[in-house]
C-alpha cells in the first residue's frame, strides 16, 4: 500500500470509530435531558433513577467520543498537510468555530451536571444536562458544514497568487443545501441511534424483569422518539440523495452501478458483479422507476451513467479516473436503507405492542430489541463510506484530488507506525468500553434517594 | 493592530490558558498516587479535578483549530513534521482522558491500578511532548522552501526543546501540587504540600535556565525582556510562596509563571510562527502563513463574541466548584452502582 492509501485507511479507520461514539452522544443525551425534564415535571422517583441510569452510559460514552475526537483534529495537519494548506483558510473557519461554540460547551456543562447533583438548584442543573445535548447538536452542525463543504465547495474565489480557495462568504457555507440536507439527516440519525440504544438496554431489562415498571417507561419514551425519527430521516436521506445527484452525480451513479445514462431508471435490489471490470452486472430484482424517483424525485427523471460522468470530467478536468469504488457505493447505499427498514419495523412492532399494553411481556420482542442496537451503527458506516467514498477521487470536490492532499513529508512506515498505534489503541478501548456498557447497562438502577435527602453527585 | 497579529496573540493566549488550567489537571494526574496511598485519598485528588479537566482540555482543541483557520500553513507544516511526536502525545491524551471515567467503574484495585498508572504516565507525556512541540518552533526544524519538513525523527528532539519539555513537566508538577494542597484537606493535603515545598526548588531553577536559553535561541542575548522578567518573579514568588505554605498565593502564582513562561516562547518567536533552521527566508512568519483578511475578520468577530461567553461559563464552574473535596467522602468503598 502506498502512502496515499495508508493515509486514507487512516481517516478511514479513526473516523468511522469516532463515528460510533458521536450519534450516542447526541441521540442519548437529548435523551437523558428528556427524562430528567420529566422527572422534574412530575418529580417521580422513577424518573430520576432512570435519568441518572442512562446518563451513566452516556458519559461512559462521552468519555471515548472525546479522546477519539481528538485524533481527529490534528489528523488534517498530520496527514493531510497538503490539503489544510490549501483549504485551510475555508476550511479551518468551521472547525475553530466548532471548538469555541460547541466543545467549550459541551464539556464544561457536562462536567456542571455530573458533578452538580448536589450543588446547583434543580432548575439550574436541568439546564446544564440541556447545554450538553445543545452542545453536541452544535459540534455536528460545524462539522458538517466543513465536510458539506469538501462535498460541494462554496462561498470562495480562488486567491490568483497562491492558487488557493479563500473565504468570501461565510454565510454560504452554512446555507450550503448539502449541508442543510446533511445535518438533518445526521441529526435524525443520531436520534435514531440513541433511541435504539435505549430501547435494547431497557428490552435488556425487561427481559430480566426486575423493575418493569421503570424500564416500560424508558421502552415507551425510546420507541416514541425512534419510529418518527427513523421516518424523518429515510425521508430526508432520499431528498438528500437529489441534493447529491445534482451537485455529484458520480456518487449517486456509483451507488446504483449505473454504468449509462437512464431515463427512466430502475432500482436493483440486489445485484451480482458490478465492480469497476464489470459495466452490465446482473440485477437480480429490479423496481422499475424508483431509481428516477430517488435521484431526481421524478418519476421519469434521468440519472447520468457513470461512463457520461466519466468524459464529461475527462473534459473538464483533464484525464484521470473519475469513478469511486462502485462496490461500496452500492452496497453502502443498500446497508443503510434495508437495515432502516428492519429497524422501522422493529419500531412499529414495539409501538403496537405499546397500544396493546403487553410490551413487559413479549418475549420475542424484546429478545428482537437487544439485537436491533448493532443496526444503527452498520447504518451510520454505510451512510458515511456512501458519502466519503464516493467523493473520490476529489478530497474538495472539483478543486483538489486526494492525492494532492496528503502530506508529502511523511513516509509510508510513519503512516503505519500510527495506524498500529490507533488500531491497538482502538481495540483495546473498544473491549474497555463494551464490557463497561454491558455491564451498567445490566445492572439494576440505584434505589430512589430518601425523599428530603439531596441526590448525591457523580463522582469520579 | 494587523489581523495576523491579533491571532497570533490569540494563539498564544490559548496555549498559555491552556498549561495555565490543564497544567495543574496534569499535574494532578502525575501526582495522585503519591499524594495518597489509599482509594479514599486518591479519589478525593482525582475528584478536584474531576469536574473541570475536560472543559481544560478544550483549550488545546481551540489553540490548534485556530492556528488551523487563521495560519493553515503553520498548522500543517508543524503538525505533519511533529507527526511522531504527535501520535505518542494522543496516546497520551486518550489513556489520560478514559482513566479518569474508567478507574472507578469497576471495584477491583487491580483494575484502579491499571488505570492509576496510565493516568499517571499520560499526565506526563502530554506536557513533555506539547512542550517539545513548543520548544522546536523557536528553536527551529529543517523546513525546505516547499514549507515541508525534510528532516528525520531525530531532529525533533534539539536539547533546547527536550528541555522546555522537562520545565513544562516540572511547572505542571508544581502547579499540581499546589491545587491539591489548595483543594483537599486532611493527609492528602499535608501530602501535597509537603511535595510542593520538594518540588519548588528544582521547578524554579528550571524556569529561570529556561528563560535565557529561550531569550538566547532567538538570538536575542541573555538579558530578559519584559515577559521574561516577570516569568523570573513570578517563579521566585511561587517558590517562596510555597516553602511559607501559602496555598492561594502560591497557586496564583504558579498560575502566573505558568502564563508567563509559555508567553515568553511566543514573544521571542513573533514575526515568526515556527523557524526554519534550513535556511532562516524559509521561516513561517505571521504574515506568510495567515489566511485571508475576510476569514481573520470573520473568525475575529466569532471569537470576541463567544470567548468572553466561554470565560464566564468556565469561571463559573470554578466558582461551583470552589469547595475543598475531603478524602472522607469518599471513605465509603466505592460500590459502582449505575446512578
Ligand atoms: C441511523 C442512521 C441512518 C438511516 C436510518 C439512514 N441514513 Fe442515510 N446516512 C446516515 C445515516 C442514516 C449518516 C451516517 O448519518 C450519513 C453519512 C453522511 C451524512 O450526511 O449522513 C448518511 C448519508 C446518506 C446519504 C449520502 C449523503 C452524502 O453523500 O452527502 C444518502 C444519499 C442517504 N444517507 C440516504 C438515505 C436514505 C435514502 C435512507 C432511507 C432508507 C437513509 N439514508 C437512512
Ligand atoms: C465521523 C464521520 C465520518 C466518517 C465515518 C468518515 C469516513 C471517511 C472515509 C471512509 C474516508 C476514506 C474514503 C476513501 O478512502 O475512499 C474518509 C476520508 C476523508 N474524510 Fe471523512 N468521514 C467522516 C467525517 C468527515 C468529516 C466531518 C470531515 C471533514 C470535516 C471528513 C474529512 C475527510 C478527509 C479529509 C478525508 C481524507 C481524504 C479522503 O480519503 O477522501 N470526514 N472519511
Ligand atoms: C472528521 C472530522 C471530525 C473532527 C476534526 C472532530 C473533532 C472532534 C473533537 C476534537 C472532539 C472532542 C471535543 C471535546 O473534547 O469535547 C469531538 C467530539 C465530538 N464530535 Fe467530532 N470530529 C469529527 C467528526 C465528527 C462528526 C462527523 C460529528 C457529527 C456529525 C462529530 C460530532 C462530535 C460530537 C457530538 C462530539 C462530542 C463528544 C462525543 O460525541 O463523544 N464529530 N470531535
Amino acid at each position: 500500500m502506498s502512502q496515499l492509501d495508508l493515509a486514507r485507511l487512516q481517516f478511514a479507520m479513526t473516523s468511522i470509530y469516532h463515528f460510533l461514539f458521536v450519534p450516542v452522544t447526541i441521540g442519548l443525551g437529548f435523551l437523558t435531558a428528556l427524562l430528567q425534564t420529566a422527572w422534574h415535571r412530575s418529580g417521580r422517583a422513577d424518573h430520576l433513577r432512570l435519568t441518572r441510569f442512562f446518563g451513566t452510559l452516556l458519559v461512559i460514552n462521552i468519555a471515548v467520543g472525546v479522546v477519539t475526537g481528538l485524533v481527529q483534529e490534528f489528523q488534517f495537519g498530520m496527514d493531510w498537510s497538503g490539503y489544510s494548506r490549501t483549504v485551510g483558510d475555508v476550511f479551518g473557519a468551521p472547525l475553530a468555530m466548532e471548538g469555541l461554540a460547541a466543545f467549550f460547551l459541551e464539556s464544561t456543562f457536562l462536567g456542571l451536571w455530573l458533578f452538580g447533583w448536589d450543588r446547583l438548584p434543580k432548575r439550574v442543573h436541568l439546564a446544564t444536562i440541556w447545554a450538553v445535548a445543545l452542545g453536541g447538536a452544535l459540534s455536528a452542525a460545524f462539522i458538517m458544514a466543513a465536510n458539506s463543504w469538501m462535498q460541494r465547495p462554496v462561498g470562495y474565489a480562488i486567491n490568483s497568487a497562491t492558487g488557493r480557495p479563500q473565504l468570501n462568504d461565510v454565510w454560504a457555507l452554512f446555507t450550503n443545501p448539502v449541508f442543510l440536507r446533511g445535518y438533518l439527516h445526521v441529526l435524525l440519525a443520531s436520534l435514531v441511534t440513541g433511541a435504539v440504544v435505549m430501547l435494547a438496554v431497557s428490552a435488556w431489562q425487561l427481559r430480566k424483569g426486575s423493575t418493569p415498571e421503570v424500564f416500560g417507561a424508558s421502552a415507551r419514551l425510546a420507541l416514541f422518539v425512534l419510529v418518527p425519527a427513523l421516518m424523518l430521516a429515510m425521508l430526508v436521506g432520499s431528498e438528500l440523495g437529489v441534493t447529491e445527484g445534482k451537485y455529484q452525480p458520480m456518487k449517486i451513479a456509483g451507488a446504483e452501478a449505473q454504468w449509462t445514462t437512464c431515463q427512466p431508471c430502475s432500482f436493483s435490489l440486489i445485484q451480482v458483479g458490478g465492480g469497476k471490470n464489470d459495466q452490465t452486472p446482473t440485477k437480480i430484482v429490479a423496481v422499475p422507476h424508483l431509481l428516477s424517483l430517488l435521484a431526481t424525485n421524478h418519476w421519469n427523471g434521468k440519472v447520468l451513467g457513470l461512463d457520461q460522468v466519466q468524459s464529461q470530467y475527462q473534459q473538464q478536468y483533464g484525464p484521470g479516473d473519475y469513478v469511486p469504488n462502485i462496490f461500496i457505493q452500492y452496497w453502502s447505499m443498500r446497508v443503510m436503507a434495508y437495515l432502516a427498514v428492519v429497524v422501522l419495523l422493529v419500531g412499529l412492532w414495539g409501538l403496537w405492542l405499546v397500544r396493546r399494553g403487553t410490551l413487559g411481556t413479549s418475549r420475542w420482542f424484546q429478545r428482537a430489541a437487544v439485537w436491533v442496537v448493532v443496526l444503527p451503527f452498520l447504518m451510520n458506516t454505510a451512510g458515511w463510506l456512501l458519502t466519503e467514498n464516493g467523493r473520490q477521487p476529489w478530497i474538495v470536490q472539483g478543486l483538489q484530488l486526494t492525492r494532492n492532499g496528503v502530506s508529502p513529508s511523511i513516509s509510508t512506515s510513519t503512516v503505519a507506525i500510527s495506524i498500529l498505534v490507533f488500531f491497538l489503541l482502538y481495540a483495546a478501548l473498544a473491549v474497555v468500553e463494551a464490557i463497561l456498557m454491558t455491564r451498567y447497562a445490566r445492572m439494576e438502577p440505584a434505589p430512589p434517594p430518601a425523599e428530603d435527602a439531596s441526590v448525591p453527585a457523580l463522582t469520579y | 493592530m494587523p489581523l495576523a497579529t491579533f491571532w497570533f496573540i490569540l494563539v498564544a493566549v490559548l496555549w498559555a490558558g491552556f498549561f495555565v488550567l490543564e497544567g495543574f489537571d496534569l499535574g494532578v494526574g502525575m501526582l495522585h498516587m503519591l499524594v495518597a496511598r489509599d482509594e479514599p485519598g486518591r479519589r478525593a485528588a482525582i475528584n478536584t479535578i474531576g469536574p473541570l479537566w475536560d472543559g481544560n482540555e478544550v483549550w488545546l482543541i481551540v489553540a490548534a483549530a485556530a492556528m488551523f483557520a487563521a495560519f493553515p500553513d503553520w498548522y500543517a507544516t508543524m503538525f505533519s513534521a511533529l507527526y511522531l511526536a504527535l501520535v505518542l502525545l494522543l496516546v497520551g491524551l486518550i489513556v489520560r482522558g478514559v482513566s479518569f471515567e474508567f478507574r472507578g467503574k469497576v471495584d477491583n484495585p487491580r483494575w484502579r491500578r491499571t488505570w492509576d498508572l496510565l493516568l499517571t504516565c499520560g499526565s506526563v507525556l502530554v506536557p513533555f511532548l506539547t512542550g517539545i512541540a513548543l520548544g522546536d518552533l523557536l528553536h527551529g526544524l529543517p523546513i525546505g522552501q516547499d514549507r515541508e519538513f525534510s528532516g528525520s525523527f531525530g531532529d525533533l528532539f534539539p536539547p533546547y526543546a527536550v528541555f522546555t519539555g522537562i520545565t513544562l513537566v516540572l511547572l505542571c508538577l508544581l502547579h499540581g501540587a499546589t491545587f491539591i494542597a489548595l483543594k483537599t484537606t486532611g493527609g492528602v493535603r499535608s501530602r501535597a504540600s509537603l511535595l510542593a515545598r520538594r518540588l519548588a526548588p528544582f521547578t524554579a531553577l528550571a524556569v529561570l535556565a529556561f528563560l535565557p536559553w529561550t531569550h538566547t535561541t532567538a538570538g536575542k542575548g541573555v538579558l530578559p525582556d519584559i515577559i521574561q522578567l516577570l516569568a523570573a518573579l513570578a517563579v521566585l514568588a511561587a517558590a517562596w510562596l510555597v516553602l511559607g505554605r501559602h496555598d492561594g498565593w502560591a497557586f496564583v502564582a504558579t498560575t502566573c509563571t505558568m502564563a508567563t513562561t509559555i508567553l515568553s516562547i511566543f514573544t521571542n518567536l513573533y514575526p515568526r510562527v515556527m523557524v526554519s533552521s534550513t535556511n532562516p527566508a524559509y521561516s513561517l512568519t505571521v504574515d506568510n502563513s495567515a489566511s485571508g483578511n475576510y476569514t481573520l475578520k470573520v473568525m475575529s468577530i466569532v471569537a470576541i463574541v463567544l470567548f468572553p461567553v466561554v470565560l464566564a461559563y468556565q469561571s463559573w464552574t470554578y466558582h461551583v466548584f470552589r469547595l475543598r473535596v475531603s478524602p472522607d467522602q469518599f471513605s465509603v468503598p466505592s460500590e459502582p452502582t449505575p446512578e
